[in-house]
């Protein structure tokens, strides 16, 4: 199953019936040195675009959003007991949640990674 | 890049701002302050000149030295910060050069103009480069190309020549940091950062870490921990105010600073820790343990030499000491914090051998 990725710089993948979720390698550069990720509880419901997470650095504080609806089912405590872990390995050991899904149709609406990095060349 | 004070400067450079940060702290960082406005107030002779100014800062200047440089704020008439700046004697003669902060130098110069006496006059500088050589390293890398850089004191300052660039050299900074502040004729400023940047222990910082060295300092960025509401008193920056314009007044707005220096003011700027590991950033509002309001946050975030949140703010006094308890609301959530003392990072001037730091 491919990387699908949203326009505010999440990227979502496949994984056992539920799609692991996290930051893009581009967002996390953008951030700069990450101080503090905040997660949502398990059990948490969201929709597509609802904030979802919080990750600051340095400079600024970014929300993260839900790239699809469902509810959580896992949370990446490891980032937000390291958060420089988001800066090392943003699109693999540092993901944030596991969503499991209300309407996995929604993933066809994302870019695909050719359509993702074209995007951030032209922003 | 950002646009700041309408320049395009850099937020950071590619180290980004936490390494900058931590480098300026370690070895020398190198920042582009041209943006900030400098100029000279010109009267027939010091008194003058110093006593025209002193109407609209309540800072000593009739008895600052040659080669000396003070901070003191521009007051409105009702006692507020229009802005805080650097005055400094070049000379016996009638001459106070300011710095004022780039975002309210037209401001300001609208206000001098307005309100200086005609027989004193203000002269902008405006093709002068300033640059700023920040950190434990400093002196040792200017001293190479300025020997006599190394000893000057903490807010002294002379003209110098860097190789073959005539500057004027202060020792001071905004960072909390050993360091100078160099200013120049605009030619020269890119070819003296050239110079400078050349040294293995100098590296080029952005916005982004000037603001983070700052707020660990527990030093004010105008507009944000400083505004024309707020007094110096309030500000807790009352030692821009002289003892002798304490005793005296004379200078605008003198009633209400007074009365707050003498009775206390109802509010007070803190240094604020929030206990996790979230930042609370400027706008957060501050609550009492019992969830009234008692002030906001003006300045905050991760204090990458503290590792940990920092913060600054405006309290109500009765909860203004060190060690009260309070709660930040950032995204809705109360956050434990603590009133703290500033710097969150300690200060290391270079005050003369044998001086102490």
């Amino acid at each position: 199953m491919s990387v699908k990725y949203t326009k505010d710089h999440e990227w979502a993948r496949e994984d056992g019936g539920v799609y692991v979720v996290g930051i893009s390698a581009h967002a996390a550069e953008q951030l700069g040195d990450v101080v503090f990720v905040e997660l949502p509880e398990v059990g948490k419901t969201l929709s597509k675009g609802d904030d979802m997470a919080v990750v600051e650095s340095v400079k600024a504080a970014s929300d993260v959003y839900a790239p699809i609806s469902g509810e959580i089912v896992a949370v990446n405590q490891a980032i937000a007991d390291e958060p420089a872990k988001v800066n090392e390995d943003a699109a693999g050991a540092a993901w944030f949640v596991k969503i499991k899904p209300s309407d996995a149709g929604e993933l066809d609406a994302l870019m695909d990674e050719a359509a993702y990095n074209e995007f951030v060349e032209n922003e | 890049m950002v646009e700041f004070a309408g320049y395009e400067m850099p937020v950071q450079f590619p180290l980004g701002v936490m390494k900058e940060h931590l480098h300026t702290r370690e070895k020398a960082g190198l920042f582009d302050v041209s943006h900030m406005g400098q100029a000279v107030i010109v009267g027939a002779d010091h008194e003058t000149a110093a006593r025209a100014i002193e109407t609209l800062v309540p800072g000593e200047i009739q008895k600052l030295g040659v080669g000396r440089q003070r901070l003191t704020v521009l007051l409105n008439d009702e006692g507020g910060i229009l802005d805080d700046l650097m005055v400094s004697r070049p000379a016996t003669d009638g001459r106070l050069n300011i710095v004022v902060n780039g975002a309210c130098k037209h401001a300001d110069y609208a206000y001098l103009d307005a309100r200086l006496p005609e027989h004193v006059r203000l002269e902008r500088f405006d093709n002068r480069g300033l640059l700023a050589l920040q950190g434990p390293k400093a002196s040792d890398v200017l001293a190479k190309h300025a020997p006599a850089a190394a000893d000057l004191k903490f807010m002294t300052f002379a003209e110098l020549q860097i190789g073959d660039i005539t500057a004027v050299v202060t020792r001071g900074g905004y960072t909390g940091e050993d360091g100078f502040e160099i200013s120049t004729w605009d030619e020269d400023t890119e070819k003296l950062a050239k110079l400078l940047l050349d040294d293995p222990d100098v590296e080029p910082i952005g916005l982004g870490a000037r603001d983070s060295l700052r707020l660990e300092a527990g030093m004010c960025l105008y507009g944000h921990d400083l505004n024309p509401a707020i007094s110096p008193v309030e500000g807790n920056i009352a030692f821009t105010i002289g003892k002798r314009r304490r005793e005296e007044g004379g200078f605008v707005g003198a009633e209400r600073i007074l009365r707050e220096l003498a009775e206390g003011p109802s509010r007070l700027r803190v240094g604020i820790l929030p206990e996790g590991r979230a930042p609370a950033r400027e706008g957060a509002e501050i609550q009492s343990t019992d969830g009234k309001t008692i002030g906001i946050v003006t300045s905050g975030g991760f204090g990458p030499t503290a590792g940990r949140p920092v913060a600054m703010g405006y309290v109500d006094t009765d909860h203004a000491q060190t060690g009260t308890e309070v709660h930040l609301i950032v995204r809705g959530k109360a956050l434990p914090a603590q009133i703290a003392d500033m710097p969150f990072a300690p200060h290391n001037y270079y005050r003369g051998q044998g001086a102490g730091k």
